[in-house]
Order: C-alpha cells, then structure tokens, then sequence
C-alpha cells in the first residue's frame, strides 16, 4: 500500500493497463484516482447506508476497480441530504483499518489473556453452538443472555429470541436514551424518536440542555440546528462547559452540575406566574395544571440562582425567551440522558415546559411522525421462555430494550437464576457499562462469552469465540425503515465481497441457528432474499431501490396539531399528563421535585463526559482516517483551577477518583470553557486492547473512572455523572 | 468566464469536520497533511467567552505570493478560472511557495515529491459538481460557486452578508470570503 509512485513508475503502470487492470484490488487509492481522472478506469456510485454510528444516514458508495474510495451522502437520504458528517466521509478507514479481525477465533489461554487461535468458520461456528446447547440443557436457555447495539441486533436478537431466552439488553436503554424516553412516553404517551422528531429548522428558540449538538453529529439534526442559527433562532444552551454550541448561544447558561431540575422547575414557575404559557392548548390538552402550578410555586429565580450557579436576571430572562416565543421553541430532550439518577424526572420536567409552551405537535417545536407502517413478514413465532425475564431488573418502567446492569447483576450473583453465557454484538461492554470490575466479575463466571464484531474491542477480547462480522459496506442488513414527516426505506447492500474471512451478520447468525435445529427461524438462503420479499409484501421496487438507495413513501404524515388533526396522547388519561398518576401508583413523585445531589469536595471535580465529532463512542478510536482528527482524548480543567495547581497545558496526568481507581495519563486542556467544579473527557479511549494499534494507551477511559453510577429507580437508568476526582500531576506518557 | 470563490458563512458551522475528511478522501491527501483545517478560538475569561470557528484553506489568491516565488513555474494562476493550481511536473520541490504563502495552506507531498495544495476540487468543479468540503458540509456553512454570476450562492451570499477576508492588510486578494456575524454590510 505504501508503494511509491513515481511519475515514471505511473507511465509503467499505465503501460500495463491493458495487462488486466482489473485483476487486483490492491492499486493505491491515488492510482485509482489517477486513473479514472485520465479515462482510463470508471467509477460507479453504489448506495448504501452508513454504521459508523446509528443516524443511519444514507450514503453512496464510490468504487473504482474494486475499490471503495469515497463516501458521500445520498441525497434522496432523509438523514444525510447528501452530507455525511465526517466520521461517515471516514467509513472506509473501518473497511480498510489494518487491524480489522480477519478470521474466526477461539481462546486457548485464560479467558482476556488474549490467547488465541485462528479457526475455521466450521470450528467457529460448532464451538459456539455446542456452547450454547450446553448452558440450555445445563441451565436452560434463558440463562444464555444477548448485549447488542446496532444493525447486527437484527441479526442475534432474533437467534437468541428463538434459543428461547428473553434476556436481553441493550446499552441505548439503561446507559443512555432509556430515561428520556420513559420520561417522555409518562408525559405525553410516546418518545421522540430516532432522529428526533424536531422541527428545529424552524424554531425560534432552541434550547440545549446538555446537549452538544455539532460535537454529537447527528447528521440531519445538525443540518437543522445550523439552518435554525442562520434564520436567527435565538439558541439558549446549558451546560458547564462552553460547547461548540454554546459559543453559538445567545444565552449560555454555565450550570453546576446536577442541579439541572432546580433550573427546569424555577423556569416551569416563571412560565406559570408570568402567565407565559399556552392557556389554550393546556386547558384543551393537559390534566395536572393546579397540581403543577402549587408544586413548583416555590421555585424562585433567587432560590435557583443558589443552587444552580447562575444569575436570576439570566434565568428569567431565558425563561420570556421561550416563552415569548412559544409555541416555535425547541427544548431538545436531549439523547445520552443517564446522569444523576433521577433523569426520568428531567426529562419529565424538560416534557413539562415543552406542554407548557404548547410546542409538542407545532412548527418550531416538536412534530408527529408520520402514522404510516409496513406489514411483518409472516415468521415463526418465539417460544415463549419458560422463566421470567430478568433483563427488567425490577424497574417498574424498564423498557423493552432492557437493562444492561440487571443482567450483569444477575450473572454475577446467579439468582434468580444462573446466567452463564453473553451474546455481544456491536457493543464495547467494558466501555458502555458503568464500573468495569462489575462487568469483569461477571463475565468471569461465564461458561462462554461470544463476540461478534468488526473491530478487536477491549471486550471483543474477553471472548471465548471470536466471529469476524465484515464492515457495513461489505454486507446486507435489515431495510431501514425511516419515520418522520415521511416513510422512507433505505438499503444496506454490500459495495464490496467482504475481506479476509469475514463475514456477514446475517450469515453468522443463519448458519448458527443451523447449528442449533433453529433453521425455521431464518426461512430465506441469503438475506438478500428476505429483503426481496419484504419489497414485494411492501409494494416496493427491489431492482429501483438497489439503484436509489432510499425510496420515499409518498407524504402520508400530519406533522402538526390543526382542527382537522387534534393530537392524540396514549397516555392513562388520553391527556398530556402533567400530573403523572402512573408514576404516583409506583410511588414516585407525580410532579417532578428537586433534590440536591452530592457536590465535590475541596481538590475534587466531577467527571463529566461528552463526544467528539469525529467519534462514535469507542467504535472508531482506531480508524486510521478519524484517528488522525483526535487521535487521544484530554482532560479539561478551567485554566485558572490548572494554574492554581501549577498544571500547564499540554501536561499529563492521571486521575483519580474516589474508589482509588487511577486513569492512564491523559493530556491537560487547560481551557476557559469549563466550570472550576467540573472535568470533561472525551468518551471511549484508552483502549487496552493491544490488537488496535492506533487506539492502545491512546488518552483515558472515562468508564474506567465511573465506578459509581446513580441508578434511577423509575426505569434503571444508569446515572454515570456522579464520580468525583483528584488530578495527579507528573503522569509519564510513552 | 466563471470567477469561482468560495463563501464561507461562520454562522453556520459546527467544527464537524466533514470537510476535513471529506477532502482527504476526494484529494488522497497523504496522512498528517491537510488541505483544510477547522480552526477553533475562544477568547474571554469563564463566563464571557466568544468562540470563532474558521475553515482554512488555500485563498486562490488574486495576488498570489506562491506564484510569484515560485522559481519553475509549477503554480500558477488559471486564467480562466482564478483557481491557483499547479502542474506537478513543473514542481521540484523546494517549498519557496510553502514559504510565501502566508495562509499556511501547502504542504510538501512527500510520497510524491511535490507541493500540494487546495485544488477547490478543480476536477470536480469541471464536472459541474461542487468542490467535496462543499457537497458534504453538514451546517451548509461552505458556499462555493462564479462570482461573475449574480445568481449564484456566492454572490448572493457576499450581496446579503458583510464579509471579510484572512489577513486583507497583505494584499494577497484572497477568493475565500469570511461572513462572521449577523449584520447587514453597512
């Protein structure tokens, strides 16, 4: 790949071209490029849709002779419009990143020794099966548990569901969207969705709360949030560090941290008392108004201004922004919303002022997805496991997606019953899950941990049996089908035939249901197969959607509350339920409350976390195209706080937080843009595993320091920003 | 003849860095080396802070030091156009260009043996599509297009907006156009 190219060595090349160009893969990106520029190779755009995080945006796929080169979004794409963010312009550093895992393995030494040998797929394959159809004979197979995040959940969630055990969990729940949309279907019957549906491009105000919009680039979100800027929306943003957003902010609100609710509460009392909100559409709407107004009565502005670290004047002032701007205001209800443990009840109260400003159903705020759906494919239906699932961990209101800690729990103690092997698809356990000695101690009392990936993750190299999944531009996956103001489906087709020995998802779980006399379960040879019928059952054209990427349903959607279209809430009550008596009935607070949380203490900073644009979570550490952009992750500390400490810029250290658990050495930011309570950290460094050669003892691992995490009792949410820690100073870096 | 430039709208852009690797991708630009770059600034004590965002680039300058110090004539400027480019066969490599440029916007293509630079994706632009940084930008913050047709984003953009360029006091003519606020020119 490093050959040189010489101009001579060009001319020789294209004396050869007639030779059979076409006969390796393996010209450089550079003579392909070359090439095509001088007529000599063709290029062909093939779509496709992107994985290098879960926006799924639509992209196309540039390949000459063989060769992805570039990626660019497909503009027919809902998502992309044509963009791709830069981590999805990086998708073929995944394709091409040297370290990628090429061959099934199997452990032969202790289990994250990291031992391995190559194996057949066979080997693979029958190692697995015989595996599992042990721990079902020996435990049943509920006791064989599935973590997974992504497309291959399309994949394994069906195989394990049909292996009878209903024992999943998936870190978008309890590490992440889980409180947000609990709090949001308790308030008004149903979730936000993904993407959101935000009518954000024609908002007045948009209101960031912890949100950093542009460092998490959610494709088409941040493609609204820019267009809403430049027609003048007023942005008010809150969070302690000074954001990418919030230098964009009209208003920025440096909170202390974890007194958020304080904040929500003294602004809902505002709206309230100066009578700012939509009397109408509350009174036609919403159940609880008298409840809510005696509840937060006493949430002054001088009392917020206490607790929270901000200026009263600021917080009335942002308060008539919204609400003289209402109902075309956008409270983004956040994303990643595990923090302090009572996270459901923010974004209650974050639901509330969004009733309150009337924007839930109305342009600039927040619109109704469109109604229209695409018929199942007839499927054989699950057995139903003969024991409870303990993937719900006993919160009252834990979604279907489950909770990650209640299973790890569960395998840790054995009780209720044994959980003795993990399915781990397309998720860093160790980098997802708060306090890795937990997940470490579980996964020691496994019978058998499988992993199926792209990439050697830390926790890819715990397994017992490694399956190489090739890169989302080498396979089939499920359609995805998109609800917003429109219907979309979009395609993932392969643009290349998988490299090494990998191989698809869907054929890794095909051929392991063979395996295990679940064949039934996956009726079609290849997956192109099934999607072909589910085309056909859907009424769309197979052969155009392979050359379109996305097809658009034409608009059956009714995105905003009219006479012709009143809103419809499938809460309790039918009504926006600013009162919540399913929340009283499980005894917790009807109306959200403030509660202080703990603070640091002298020499301590909470640890707080956040992404980097071109970053997905720990995914893409190694890519050697976004590597490049932010290759380590760094600490940053107020300037003035680092100068206290004679901490200068650039410096390493190493954290430590109250556990005793020490980072690696991380590199100092010493910055304006951060509160002196509080250190921010780029999430998903620090790799320990040595196969990703870019990524190894790359920066820190925030999750390292997340020893405790704040659990919330409504739905078990896991709160992960509530550990303090001590920087210590001289750390040596290799 | 178009008098291409591109239009940069600071408003707009969220630091994504989509262009940054977009380019890479479009001009296999080799690792370590960028063409453009998102520079972040903030000024100000906690809490009163401002934060600039700035895509860099090569100017294509109107007045273009590069060309004038370059002693093969490897760069030059495109008459029809305005673009700055080079014929790499002309290029020996002795960074006089790399020197005068004072927007920092060449580099030496060491598996090459040449200079290279921002091309506004000339071989692009040939065939009607716009330059990559520009197709991809997420926050549509980079405008690119003929400043001799009023009908273009350009021009509109530059007739709207009150504009500055990098670094006006050396004379250089750049044909990359800064919109920093929200103001009307005056």
């Amino acid at each position: 790949m490093t050959a040189k190219f010489s101009r001579r060595t060009f001319l020789k090349t294209s004396g050869l071209l007639s030779a059979g160009i076409a006969a390796t893969t393996m010209l450089p990106d550079r003579f392909l490029l070359w090439a095509e520029e001088q007529g000599m190779l063709t290029s062909t755009l093939i779509p496709t849709y992107c994985e290098i995080c879960f926006w799924k945006c639509g992209a196309m796929a540039k390949v000459i002779n063989g060769r992805v080169v570039k990626l660019e979004g497909n503009p027919a794409h809902p998502g992309s419009r044509g963009k791709l963010c830069g981590r999805g312009n990086g998708g073929t550093g995944l394709l091409y990143d040297p370290n990628r895992l090429k061959t099934p393995l199997i452990n032969t030494g202790a289990r994250g020794e990291g031992k391995y040998k190559k194996a057949s797929w066979d080997e693979a394959l029958n190692f697995t099966a015989e595996k599992m159809t042990k721990i079902a004979e020996q435990y049943g197979p509920e006791s064989m548990a599935i973590f997974t995040h992504g497309t291959p959940t399309d994949h394994f969630l069906p195989l394990i569901s049909a292996f009878g055990s209903p024992n999943v969990g998936m870190p978008s729940f309890a590490q992440c969207r889980g409180p947000r949309d609990v709090g949001l279907e308790l308030t008004f019957g149903e979730s936000i969705g993904s993407p959101e549906r935000l009518d954000m491009a024609n908002s007045k105000v948009v209101v960031l709360f912890g949100s950093h919009l542009g460092e998490n680039m959610h494709n088409s979100q941040v493609q609204d949030f820019s267009e809403a800027i430049a027609r003048g929306a007023k942005l008010i943003v809150i969070d302690p560090r000074f954001s990418i957003a919030a230098g964009k902010a009209e208003k920025w609100l440096p909170i202390r941290p974890a007194t958020d609710i304080a904040l929500l509460l003294t602004w809902i009392n505002i709206i309230i008392s100066e009578e700012l909100y939509d009397k109408q559409y509350i009174n036609s709407y919403a159940n609880g108004m008298d409840q809510l107004r005696t509840a937060v009565s006493g949430y002054t502005a001088e009392w917020a201004a206490g607790e929270t670290d901000l200026k009263a004047a600021d917080i009335i002032e942002t308060a008539r922004m919204m609400g003289k701007s209402a109902p075309a205001v956008c409270i983004h209800p956040g994303r990643h919303a595990t923090w302090y443990g009572d996270d459901v009840q923010r974004t209650r109260a974050l639901g509330i002022l969004m009733a309150l400003l009337g924007s839930w159903g109305r342009e600039g705020g927040a619109f109704f997805a469109t109604q229209a759906t695409f018929p199942k494919l007839d499927s054989k239906p699950y057995p139903e496991p003969s024991r409870e699932p303990l993937n719900l961990g006993g919160y009252p209101f834990a979604g279907g997606e489950g909770v990650t800690q209640a299973i790890r729990t569960a395998t840790i103690s054995g009780a209720p019953y044994p959980i003795k092997g993990w399915f781990v698809s397309g998720t860093n356990l160790l980098k997802s899950l708060p306090n890795q000695k937990e997940t470490i101690e579980a996964i020691k009392r496994l019978d058998l941990l499988v992993a199926v990936d792209v990439m050697p993750f830390d926790t890819v190299m715990m397994a017992d049996v490694i399956l190489p999944e090739c890169s989302y531009l080498e396979r089939h996956d499920a359609l995805a089908v998109g609800k917003g103001k429109s219907l979309t489906v979009s395609l993932r087709q392969p643009i290349i035939e998988p490299l090494y020995e990998s191989k698809p998802g869907w054929w890794i779980a095909k051929e392991l249901s063979n395996r295990l006399g679940l064949g039934d379960y996956f009726p079609w040879n290849t997956y192109e197969e099934k999607i072909k019928s589910q085309c056909s059952l859907w009424g769309i054209n197979y052969e155009e959607l392979k050359k379109v990427g996305t097809i658009t349903i034409p608009n059956t959607a009714k995105p905003f509350i009219t006479a012709l279209n009143p809103p419809q809430f499938k809460t309790a009550s039918g009504k926006i339920e600013l009162y919540s008596k399913e929340l009283e009935e499980k005894g917790f607070d009807p109306i959200p409350r403030y509660t202080k949380h703990p603070l640091p203490q002298s020499g301590e900073f909470r640890l707080i976390y956040g992404r980097h644009a071109v970053h997905t979570f720990s995914r893409t550490t190694n890519n050697p195209e976004l590597h490049e952009l932010y290759p380590e992750n760094e600490v940053w500390i107020n300037t003035s706080k680092a100068s206290d400490m004679g901490i200068s810029n650039g410096a390493y250290v190493t954290l430590v937080n109250r556990d005793g658990i020490k980072s690696t050495p991380i590199k100092v930011k010493a910055t304006e843009r951060i509160r002196e309570d509080c250190v921010y950290m780029v999430h998903g460094f620090g790799t320990t595993s040595k196969g990703m050669d870019k990524a190894f003892g790359k920066g820190a691992d925030d999750q390292q320091l997340v020893t405790r995490y704040a659990v919330d009792p409504i739905c078990g949410g896991t709160g992960m920003r509530v550990n303090f820690v001590r920087i210590e100073k001289g750390a040596s870096h290799a | 003849m178009p008098k291409y430039a591109m239009v940069i709208d600071q408003r707009r852009c969220v630091a994504c860095m989509a262009c940054v690797v977009a380019c890479k991708k479009e001009n296999d630009v080799p690792p370590g080396e960028f063409r453009t770059r998102v520079v972040e600034q903030t000024e100000g004590k906690f809490p009163e802070l401002r934060m600039e965002l700035r895509s860099e680039l090569c100017n294509h300058c109107d007045n273009p030091p590069c060309v004038y110090n370059c002693p093969t004539g490897a760069s030059y400027k495109n008459k029809e156009n305005g673009m700055v480019l080079l014929k790499s066969y002309r290029c020996v490599g002795c960074k006089s260009c790399v020197a005068a440029c004072p927007y920092d916007a060449r580099y030496i293509n060491e598996e090459k043996g040449y200079v290279d630079k921002c091309t506004f994706c000339a071989h692009r632009v040939k065939e009607g599509k716009e330059p990559a940084c520009v197709a991809t930008c997420v926050g549509k913050s980079r405008i690119f297009g003929d400043l001799d047709d009023p009908k273009s984003l350009v021009s509109i953009a530059l007739h709207q907006n009150h504009s500055e360029v990098l670094l006006k006091s050396v004379g250089t003519i750049p044909r990359v156009y800064y919109i920093k606020k929200f103001s009307k020119p005056e």
